[in-house]
């Protein structure tokens, strides 16, 4: 397999290329070319942002810098500025990083029902748990919803982590209707005056239209429980998704109306980049990330500290 | 499936369709290629690659000087595409008299536990007698969820219950030796806990699993809608591993599934099978030459046809056939025939992969949902006595009203169905002669002329012309059969 040979020997280089810093490809002293900016370009791309976003960052650094000598700082903050743009969107919003409960929504007073949604695989449950251990360990309490009711074995999973967190557990049989299970929940919540409710969902494909119309069924039972609920809709995303997130976050927020992301599973190599095309076609901020298998790994989503990682390695 | 990509690489090419192909308009098309590639999630380096490949070829004088050179191109670019992701092994080598064993892994979240069941149904529908071990020791519930895989199925799980010193490596082992010692076993699946490929504990542990038990195949099961990552973690298995197959999951949805063409050029391991769907039996073979017409929009008629074949009933069809020709067809017949269509997939996968008809499910936007259609067709006709049924002609003002009410429709629901039903049952008469592909053919344009969407106006069935659409269609067989003739006959002629 010639091809296979060829494209392997290419792809070692661009690795190589790759897995140097960035400040190893723009070296201070050198002028900025446009070979060099291409390359940096195949940089920006690799950490999923989507071609929008990696040309306009192509573009600023060519506005600005382009033939002139490379001065490592200011090229970094036109990157840095640029990017960080890109992921506040308009508002700017940004939280106290002391408070790991901040960017959520609470109810005034009474329930605040917390809806969870994402596709297949995406680390719902995981992260379900990760933030009730949270919410915990600020001293609220919390009722799970376990409306996984399709996934074999997806009940028992959130069981598990209930048993673990030692909260308490909303449940139906594998199979009934997600919305009787959000009903009982909400019905539950109030009864029991906790202070919040996680609604666990199955995961499912944003294409499926008959299951994202359950999704919304979902949201509306929760709302007809609980008025004003749910005050946050969180859609999980597998931080090595591609720019199908964009579909996802799109697709998601049209049936639920999302109001943030966590991104899961952002331990490994990939670098999540797509929360940038998201941000940047709409203002679905990510709230925390998940980083590891660990019930404490989910933090606080920080914009700068991601830019920085973006480029690292 | 591959909808996005296919999108955005024929308004890539439709630079190539208009006028002349020069060098300097083969470049910017290279370059749009290139992006709706980037796009696609394709991997930078590996689409960076692919197009400079496709430029070699064609910008030379080869192209210029040939005939129809945008369709040329388009030749190149399918070769490209088919070859970057082939050759395929749908093989799971199986050694009959022996219990080959299989070994499933990937990330967290890509689908190995569900993608165990579907292997092992496949295999259970060869003839196989699959296992199922659970070696996800991670993961909460993951063994309940396979027992529960394996139960649906009827097919043995080995598990063993957490504990000190149960550990994957073990579980493997004794799952193996178990499948062994059953007699009633031929094929064993390791189901093993997601992991990420930088965590080296892991890694290690499934080396271990490798070393000690040497399976035959090792799987990489991989998320279609992973981006740029997916060729560091598809690489690091391999290292680790030396992978025999990727098995590509989700592809139901709308990823553009650059992952496929990454993971392929980057460990060079064959994609073997797709997963579409969450029910058990939605694994599919993976086909490059297809995939690759898929890609630059040519559709997939082939594996249609192949998924007709293996989900109508052959008897239950001979009877309808036999019923058709005799002209005798009931609205129950015309309900079964619906169920039968509508096992092969949902009404929009089914129109996707005939050529031409997945502009048209996009520009039936998000809201049309042609199932929605169907299920009030069936509501209307459960409506209805079995008398009505065999007979729709008795169905008066009073009886239709009845049957309204029955359904939740309007009576004029009723009245539309009823006309699209006599209107069908002469299709279908004509259909009963036909063979499988053209009979999907004329499924399809069934499906265009409204069947789908019973709120539509019909348009009623004109007074037909010399040569009206049910007489072209003849006309058009017929010729084809002639020119079949011929060409035998000249073959005859040159011996």
């Amino acid at each position: 397999m010639g091809l296979f040979d060829k494209l392997k020997r290419g792809l070692q280089k661009t690795k190589d290329l790759l897995f140097t810093d960035v400040r190893d490809l723009l070296k201070a002293g050198e002028i900025l070319t446009d070979a060099k900016l291409e390359e940096f370009y195949g940089r920006l791309i690799l950490t999923d942002m989507g071609v929008v976003a990696a040309t306009a960052i192509r573009e600023e650094l060519r506005a600005k810098h382009l033939g002139r000598t490379i001065v490592l700082d200011e090229l970094w903050s036109t990157i840095k500025a640029k990017l960080k743009d890109l992921l506040k969107g308009g508002d700017g919003a940004q939280w106290a990083a002391g408070d790991p409960l901040a960017p959520l929504n609470f109810a005034s007073r009474g329930v605040t029902v917390v809806l969870v949604a994402g596709v297949n695989g995406a680390g719902k449950t995981t992260s379900i748990a990760k933030l009730a251990n949270l919410l915990k360990k600020q001293g609220k309490s919390v009722l799970l919803a376990a409306g996984d009711t399709f996934r074999a074995a997806a009940v028992e999973q959130l069981t598990l982590w209930s048993q673990r967190l030692g909260c308490e557990i909303v449940t139906r049989p594998s199979g009934s209707d997600p919305a009787s299970v959000a009903h009982v929940g909400g019905m539950r919540a109030v009864e029991a005056g906790v202070d919040v409710l996680i609604v666990d969902t199955a995961g499912r494909l944003q294409t499926q239209q008959n299951l994202m119309k359950q999704l919304s069924k979902i949201r509306r039972v929760l709302e007809a429980v609980i008025p004003g609920a749910p005050h946050e809709v969180l859609l999980v995303l597998d931080a090595t998704t591609g720019q199908n997130g964009v579909s996802q976050a799109k697709l998601f927020s049209e049936a639920v109306a999302c109001t943030g992301m966590i991104l899961a599973k952002l331990d490994g190599t990939a670098k999540g980049g797509v929360v940038v095309a998201i941000r940047q076609q709409m203002a679905l901020p990510v709230k925390y990330v998940g980083l590891g298998e660990q019930i404490d790994d989910l933090e606080l989503f920080d914009p700068d500290s991601f830019v920085e990682a973006l480029f690292e390695k | 499936m591959f909808e996005g990509i296919t999108e955005s690489l024929t308004g890539a090419l439709s630079f190539f369709t208009k006028g002349r192909l020069t060098e300097r308009n083969i470049e910017e098309g290279l370059r749009a290629v290139k992006q709706a590639l980037l796009e696609a999630d394709v991997n930078y380096a590996v689409a960076q690659q692919f197009v400079d490949r496709v430029a070699q070829q064609a910008i030379g004088a080869q192209v210029l000087k040939s005939i129809n050179p945008s369709q040329q191109f388009i030749g190149i670019l399918h070769q490209e595409l088919v070859q970057l992701m082939g050759p395929v092994d749908h093989s799971l080598h199986l050694t009959p008299g022996r219990v080959t064993v299989l070994m499933l892994c990937g990330l967290q979240g890509s689908g190995k536990t569900t993608t165990c069941g579907k292997l092992a149904k496949r295999l259970l529908e060869e003839g196989q007698k699959p296992m199922l071990v659970a070696a996800d020791l991670q993961r909460p519930a993951a063994i309940e969820q396979l027992k529960i895989i394996g139960q649906q199925l009827g097919v043995p799980v080995y598990s063993e219950a957490p504990g000190p010193g149960v550990n994957a490596v073990r579980v493997c082992e004794s799952g193996v030796r178990e499948g062994e010692r059953n007699g009633d076993v031929s094929v064993v699946i390791l189901d093993t806990a997601g992991r990420l490929h930088v965590d080296d504990e892991l890694m290690r542990e499934l080396e271990q699993i490798d070393r000690r038990l040497s399976p035959h195949q090792i799987l990489l099961v991989c998320d279609a809608m992973t981006g740029q990552d997916a060729v560091n973690s598809a690489k690091a298995f391999n290292d680790a591993l030396e992978l025999d197959g990727v098995i590509l999951t989700k592809l139901d949805g709308d990823a553009r599934g650059g992952a496929a063409l990454s993971v392929k050029a980057v460990t060079g391991v064959p994609i073997k099978f797709i997963g579409v769907g969450e029910q058990l039996d939605r694994l599919e073979l993976f086909h490059p030459d297809r995939m690759a017409s898929r890609v630059l929009g040519m559709g997939d008629v082939v594996s249609l046809f192949e998924k007709a074949q293996q989900q109508f009933d052959r008897e239950e069809m001979e009877a309808q056939q036999k019923k058709l020709a005799e002209g005798k067809f009931s609205l129950t017949d015309f309900r079964d025939q619906m169920t039968q269509v509508r096992k092969m997939g949902t009404m929009r996968d089914l129109l996707k992969m005939i050529p031409g008809m997945g502009k048209i499910s996009e520009m039936l936007g998000s809201d049309f949902d042609p199932e929605e259609g169907l299920s009030q067709i069936n509501g209307i006709i459960d409506s209805m006595t079995p008398a009505e049924r065999e007979d729709p002609e008795i169905i008066d003002i009073s009886r239709r009203r009845r049957i309204a009410e029955g359904s939740g429709v309007d009576p004029s629901d009723v009245n539309q169905l009823l006309k699209q039903f006599t209107q069908m049952a002469g299709v279908m008469k004509n259909i009963a002669g036909l063979g499988m592909r053209d009979r999907l053919r004329a499924v399809s344009q069934l499906a265009e002329s409204g069947m789908l969407n019973p709120g539509a106006s019909l348009q009623l069935s004109k007074q037909r012309s010399k040569r009206g659409p049910e007489d072209k269609r003849e006309f058009q067989d017929k010729r084809k059969k002639q020119r079949k003739e011929a060409k035998k006959q000249r073959k005859k002629n040159k011996r």
